[in-house]
């Protein structure tokens, strides 16, 4: 045992000295190859990232959302279909919303408009996200003018700025009273946005779901998991758009490191024959090889991943925020909390680490195999 | 020592282009002498040194070493013959560039798995005795064509070899440089080695420390020399 570890240690010695010998095109190839683990890293951190961070922030989103549809559109939500909600078994409260979008020509960006369950804000005053305060330039106690749906102008005092902890959420989001909120879009007042339900059993969503669906046709129930689904489909066709315009560059990387690491050069080929000669066996310079292609891919998966993990979860992935997180004007500054999913860091490895020490060893196998006086000639 | 019988090396047997480069070669190699095979170019001295420090095999005749044939045994045994047995000195020296002296006398030994400070030891003292301390922590192609020739044999003698086998040692080499290798060959053969040398330079040859000269011409032995 002991002199196998020294076996290994003398040719991984040697290999490190060889790999020093071609340090430029090693270093290029090193790098070349780190940068394109530290993509492939990020976009998958980053996925990940936001997808669990999304799921964590919806898990106290409403049981049930209840909107009324006509012509297969959104339509407003008539205020006495919250009672009869009420009143199907197991629904413990039916709520009515108000929420919409408004669209702010001067910044050109959209900003959410929501009307808090709770009564703290008092008329003709309103509480901004980070991103709108940055976006008009405007502090608490500050006037922020916008235009009713009549076009006519709209003031609303400052009364807060949200915090910058729940930028991801909030950066584009006004909290307004529902009186503001019905003067600026002019809702009528026995009309809403839709209506959240609390269920008692969780396990019923799927059957009030179906009651209401069977009771009221022109309903559309959304259960929690719904909005799941469907904020992992969305990160997950963002993360596939990244992953197809790098595709290109993946492929690009996959021919230079083939033909790096099969094609021997004829100083390689030579140094081999030079090794058989002077008593080494095939099987050890295959290990050379190996040692030779798990330093250069190891070295390179464990520097790109590291690199994606301080981009991704310390700079908030400055490199490709914009078409990660949404093609939006205002971007919400935010630092993701690490979530790491093993199983695809695995994948990576081995769609990686493993074919590239194997490309290595093929050749150097054909090579290796030859007859050991042909360095004599 | 070593007996070879009725050797044979053809290379591309069975094509038009078949050229048979060793035909029939009997000879017997005792321990601790210093044999040298001189011939012209084309002669067959580099094939048969490569068959009889088993580099390669014959397509035909017997070898044996210290009484065991060695002809039939497989690729992996040969090896380790090769390592444990034989020390090479090769034309071009073939020694690897941009690593350092130190780590080219160790390279033979670094499959056996022996530790590395002790051979860092042995590899040590065999540069001192070809006058190289100072010289471990250069690269080879810093070297002198002496410098160079002094490393190689250095490596060939890292395994304690009983047989050093050295092919055309001068042929880069001036006269001064020539005569010191033959210096060299005499240390080794006071140390009880046998030194099996391809060469056709007279300062070879006829060199005192040489015991026995084999002639060869298209790949027989044509003159087996007498002892000087």
């Amino acid at each position: 045992m002991r002199s196998w570890i020294e076996k290994q240690r003398n040719i991984i010695d040697f290999t490190l000295s060889s790999l020093l010998r071609r340090k430029g095109k090693n270093a290029a190839l090193l790098a070349v190859y780190t940068l394109v683990i530290f993509v492939l890293s990020s976009v998958m951190f980053f996925t990940h990232a936001l997808k669990k961070e999304a799921s964590i922030i919806l898990q106290s989103s409403p049981d049930i959302i209840v909107q009324r549809v006509m012509a297969g559109r959104h339509d407003l939500m008539p205020a006495h279909y919250a009672d009869d909600f009420r009143m199907l078994p197991g629904v413990v409260d039916a709520r009515m919303r108000l929420w919409g979008y408004y669209f702010d020509p001067i910044s050109g960006a959209n900003y959410t408009l929501m009307v808090p369950p709770e009564n703290n804000i008092t008329p003709g005053r309103v509480i901004i996200g980070k991103g709108i305060s940055k976006s008009r330039v405007v502090l608490e106690g500050d006037l922020v003018t916008f235009r009713t749906h009549n076009g006519k102008p709209f003031a609303l005092e400052v009364s807060a700025i949200l915090s910058p902890e729940s930028e991801l959420v909030s950066a584009d989001l006004m909290l307004v009273t529902g009186k503001d909120f019905r003067e600026l879009f002019g809702i009528p007042p026995e009309s809403g946005t839709d209506i959240v339900l609390t269920v008692r059993n969780k396990k019923e969503l799927s059957t009030i779901s179906a009651k209401i669906v069977e009771r009221y046709p022109d309903m559309r129930p959304i259960i929690r998991d719904e909005i799941l689904r469907t904020y992992d489909s969305v990160f997950n066709w963002r993360a596939g758009i990244i992953s197809v315009v790098l595709l290109g560059a993946l492929l690009a990387f996959i021919i230079f490191a083939w033909d790096r690491a099969s094609g021997l050069s004829a100083e390689e080929r030579k140094e081999i024959g030079i090794l058989k000669a002077i008593g080494w066996e095939t099987s050890d310079v295959l290990l050379m090889k190996f040692w030779e292609g798990c330093a250069l891919s190891l070295t390179s998966f464990l520097a790109g991943t590291a690199l994606a993990y301080l981009h991704v979860f310390f700079t908030s992935s400055a490199l490709f925020e914009s078409a990660l997180k949404g093609w939006s004007v205002l971007y919400p500054s935010f630092r993701l909390t690490p979530f790491v999913d093993a199983s695809q860091v695995t994948t990576l490895f081995f769609l990686t680490v493993i074919p590239y020490t194997a490309a290595t060893i093929v050749p150097s196998w054909r090579a290796a195999t030859m007859d050991p006086d042909t360095v004599m000639r | 020592m070593i007996e070879l019988r009725e050797v044979r090396k053809v290379f591309n047997g069975g094509r038009p282009n078949e050229f048979t480069a060793v035909d029939g070669v009997s000879l017997s190699l005792e321990a601790g002498e210093v044999i040298v095979l001189k011939g012209p170019s084309g002669s067959g001295k580099t094939t048969l040194l490569g068959i009889i420090g088993c580099m390669a095999r014959p397509t035909s005749g017997r070898i044996e070493l210290s009484g065991r044939e060695i002809t039939s045994l497989p690729e992996r045994f040969l090896t380790g013959i090769r390592r444990q047995t034989f020390g090479f000195v090769f034309q071009r020296l073939n020694l690897i560039t941009g690593i350092t002296v130190l780590e080219n006398v160790m390279l033979p030994a670094y499959p056996a798995g022996e530790k590395h400070a002790a051979l860092r030891e042995r590899a040590l003292a065999l540069l001192d005795l070809f006058d190289l301390s100072s010289k471990q922590s250069s690269k080879v192609e810093w070297l002198s064509g002496g410098e160079a020739q002094r490393v190689a044999i250095a490596r060939a003698m890292i395994n304690n070899p009983s047989v050093i086998i050295a092919d055309e040692p001068t042929a880069h080499l001036d006269t001064k440089l020539s005569r010191e290798f033959m210096e060299s060959v005499a240390r080794l053969k006071t140390a009880d080695k046998t030194i099996i040398i391809a060469s056709h330079d007279p300062i070879v040859y006829e060199a005192a420390v040489v015991d026995r000269t084999v002639e060869m011409r298209d790949g027989r032995v044509v003159h087996h020399g007498t002892l000087q």
